[in-house]
């Protein structure tokens, strides 16, 4: 027969004092495990979400990021009229040749220097990104030094509001308009016209080439043919793809947040442990009285693993309601692709919560089972008697 | 028995309450230690005396960008600059993209690489081998043990900014204390096979003939090249590679936050311990108080307790990060960020002082509500 739950739940809250310490210690635990699988989702769903499924994006053949590679302008051409090309309501093929550039800015709050991604584009390169709109201002004309910010750079970095200049290249660039591309990867970037981009940098060739398929199959059938191509010399991929491979930038915040995440959990452990034992001890006579009127020895282990995953409970929720108001925080961490900042929010997600509850329980059963087993296996007279 | 031994006695009547005790602030500070050293390293510590000679220019905009070469010979003229070499950063792929076969590739000047770099030691032939084939290179000897290279062994990195395919004779090695696990080869290789890398170097890496000349020579060079078509920046090699953690985020922020979490975590394990630990005592505390001793010593005794055990905690956290530390500054994927580190015996004396203040903290509140207790309540008290 099992002992009712709330001889533990009266029993957790008897001892008040200890089991607000040892939950709140938990909660600790719990926050930061939490902070930083908020860090990794915030960032995942950045660059998930960044890229149209119908946008294919050419690169050099063996570049991994726009930054590294080049694309001439005979192989645009040659692109081009490639089947399965989009067009537009004037009959001109969607593609967009671009020039992809890392400049430094200050941010606002004195925190040091930042790389930001300077994206040269058509007005086409626009059209093609239609969940992409302006949130202020208006887009750039082509041919004169204009460039149109995302809402993060405007929001963390000094001189990127309306008006304001911004040097890099051979002078000073006038922003005209700040865009909105919801919580994707060009939220961290910087856009203006990529023949003006080309003059500045002396560059002759594009970073990559932008084209917009018809249909998804028509996307996959675009990306093979340019990569099978062997005049090209150019590799074809889903825009979306590209994207989702540099949720690899997380790396180093996931490795560090594992490490200090697994060490503070084997301290909160230890100090559940201290906290059942010491309950153990304390009940002695209460327990034995138990084992009299019948519990058997799994209902008293069973009892006191679920009390101590009750109190590792009590702390995760309260880790939890410790971290809710940091749920949409901006941060930004360097993209290992394309080396410069990548802007993104912490998420608090339905999953991560489970998670997190998940987490404070283990804690609970791993810090519960030792305390509870000898509070099975004591002997009865001798607790009687103690 | 003099108090002393009391105090350690009672530290360790119920000893698995305080080994449990200390396994969790141990665990706790072994943190702390932790974070405590990166943030050192970081923030702190101004590199090695051999670094702290080095300065490094780059493109003002970006190092994306390239500097002319001729800008060499100039910053060379400039007062208090030994000697300079560029390097170009390669960015191709050994083998595969698995972090352990990750490693810096850098295009330079043989002849004077060991010029700028002259703590670095490599014997005379091996560098001559170096000077002479163009298709060499060379390692530091940790990254070639790691990698399993000898002299002579060729070895192949792939494209990834130049359009050119790298195939290196290993011809020498070099040992140095600072944390420089990179290949370096000839720069001429690159130039010869993509034109557009003619002429342009990444950065330049620097040596001043002493470290007051460091922010005058920096401050000289950037002054002179300030009207030139690519403008420059130039900095210490520690701030140089401060600007790489920065860019992760707000590490400092971090680090702090998650210290403050931790002290405060053991300030909760170590209080939570001795409220435990007192309550079962009140009838003892009486009997004492019976016996003379005053409230003065009652809290003696019982903080005293708590700052062993806490210190005790916190000596083993310690020392087990120390040893941590030194596997994470040679492991291959997070060698780039912390080689190089190890925590030293002010970090430890730190920890050591917060654990016992963290003890004492702890102790006080419930220590002193017992020595407060009267005699004849707390001789009737059942627990």
């Amino acid at each position: 027969m099992a002992i009712p739950f709330s001889y533990n739940l009266r029993n957790l809250r008897l001892r008040l004092g200890a089991t607000v310490m040892t939950a709140m210690g938990i909660a600790l635990t719990v926050a930061i495990a939490i902070f930083i699988m908020a860090l990794l989702a915030g960032l995942k769903a950045a660059f998930v979400t960044s890229g149209d499924p119908l946008n294919v994006l050419v690169m050099r053949k063996g570049s991994q990021a726009e930054l590294s590679s080049s694309v001439d302008r005979p192989a645009l051409q040659a692109m081009k009229y490639l089947p399965g090309i989009a067009r537009d309501a004037h009959g001109e093929p969607e593609v967009s040749p671009e020039m992809v550039v890392v400049i430094v800015l200050p941010r606002r709050d004195g925190t040091g220097e930042v790389n930001v991604t300077v994206r040269g584009m058509t007005p086409m390169g626009i059209e093609m990104r239609p969940a992409i709109h302006l949130a202020s201002g208006r887009w750039f004309n082509p041919g004169q030094r204009e460039i149109v910010v995302s809402n993060s750079i405007h929001q963390r970095f000094g001189h990127a509001n309306l008006g304001d200049t911004v040097s890099f290249g051979k002078g000073e660039w006038t922003v005209v308009g700040v865009f909105d591309a919801g919580h994707t990867s060009s939220d961290s970037e910087i856009w203006t016209d990529v023949n003006q981009m080309a003059t500045d940098f002396d560059r002759p060739v594009f970073s990559s080439v932008l084209l917009h398929a018809d249909s998804a199959v028509a996307a996959d059938a675009l990306a093979h043919r340019v990569s099978e191509d062997q005049r090209l010399e150019l590799d074809g991929m889903l825009e979306s793809a590209y994207y989702a491979e540099q949720t690899k930038s997380g790396a180093p915040i996931q490795f560090v947040g594992t490490v200090v995440a697994f060490i503070m959990a084997i301290g909160s452990c230890f100090a559940a442990m201290n906290t059942m034992y010491a309950a153990v001890a304390y009940r002695g006579r209460e327990i034995a009285t138990l084992r009299i009127l019948g519990f058997s020895r799994p209902s008293i282990l069973t009892s006191f693993v679920l009390e101590s995953i009750a109190l590792s409970l009590l702390g995760g929720l309260a880790g939890i309601l410790l971290m809710l108001p940091f749920n949409g925080m901006t941060t930004g961490t360097s993209n290992a692709v394309t080396f410069s900042e990548v802007v993104f929010r912490l998420q608090l997600t339905p999953a991560l919560l489970l998670k997190a509850i998940a987490f404070s329980a283990i804690m609970g059963l791993i810090g519960g089972l030792a305390p509870a087993w000898q509070a099975s296996r004591r002997d009865i007279v001798a607790a009687l008697r103690s | 028995m003099t108090l002393t031994q009391f105090v350690a006695k009672n530290a360790f009547r119920n000893r698995r309450r305080s080994a449990l005790t200390m396994l969790s602030i141990g665990f706790s500070l072994l943190l702390l230690t932790l974070m405590m050293t990166v943030y050192r390293s970081f923030y702190l510590s101004k590199g090695s005396p051999e670094s702290s000679l080095r300065l490094i220019t780059r493109n003002r905009v970006s190092l994306v960008f390239s500097l002319p070469i001729y800008y060499r010979d100039k910053i060379k003229a400039v007062p208090g600059v030994v000697e300079v070499v560029p390097a170009n950063w390669f960015g191709g792929l050994y083998l595969d993209q698995k972090p352990e076969h990750f490693f810096a590739q850098f295009g330079t000047d043989p002849q004077d690489f060991f010029k700028v770099y002259n703590t670095w030691k490599i014997p005379p032939d091996q560098l001559a081998a170096w000077q002479h084939d163009q298709a060499g290179a060379v390692a530091s000897a940790a990254l070639a043990a790691r990698q399993g290279w000898k002299i002579g062994d060729r070895i192949v990195i792939k494209r990834n900014i130049y359009p050119v395919d790298l195939e290196l004779t290993l011809r020498g090695l070099y040992n140095t204390d600072e944390p420089a696990d990179s290949l370096y080869f000839n720069m001429k290789y690159v130039e010869e096979a993509v034109p557009r890398a003619k002429g342009a170097a990444g950065i330049f890496d620097i040596r001043v003939d002493s470290a007051a000349a460091v922010p005058r020579v920096a401050s000289a060079i950037d002054a002179m090249f300030k009207n030139a078509p690519r403008q420059t920046k130039t900095e210490s090699e520690k701030a140089f590679q401060l600007g790489f953690v920065n860019s992760l985020g707000n590490v400092k922020a971090f680090i702090l936050g998650i210290s403050l979490a931790v002290v405060f975590a053991i300030l909760l394990v170590s209080a939570n311990t001795m409220a435990m630990s007192i309550r079962e005592r009140v009838r003892e505390v009486a009997v004492l108080k019976t016996l003379g001793f005053t409230r003065q010593t009652i809290l003696k005794l019982f903080v005293g307790e708590a700052v062993t055990v806490a210190l005790m905690g916190g000596i083993l956290g310690s020392l087990a990060a120390g040893a941590l530390v030194s596997v994470i500054a040679h492991s291959p994927s997070m060698g780039f960020f912390f080689a190089g580190i190890r925590v030293n015996v002010p970090t430890l004396l730190v920890a050591w002082l917060v654990s016992a203040l963290v003890g004492l903290a702890s102790a006080f509140f419930p220590s002193y509500r017992a020595s407060r207790m009267g005699i004849v309540e707390g001789l009737r008290h059942i627990g």
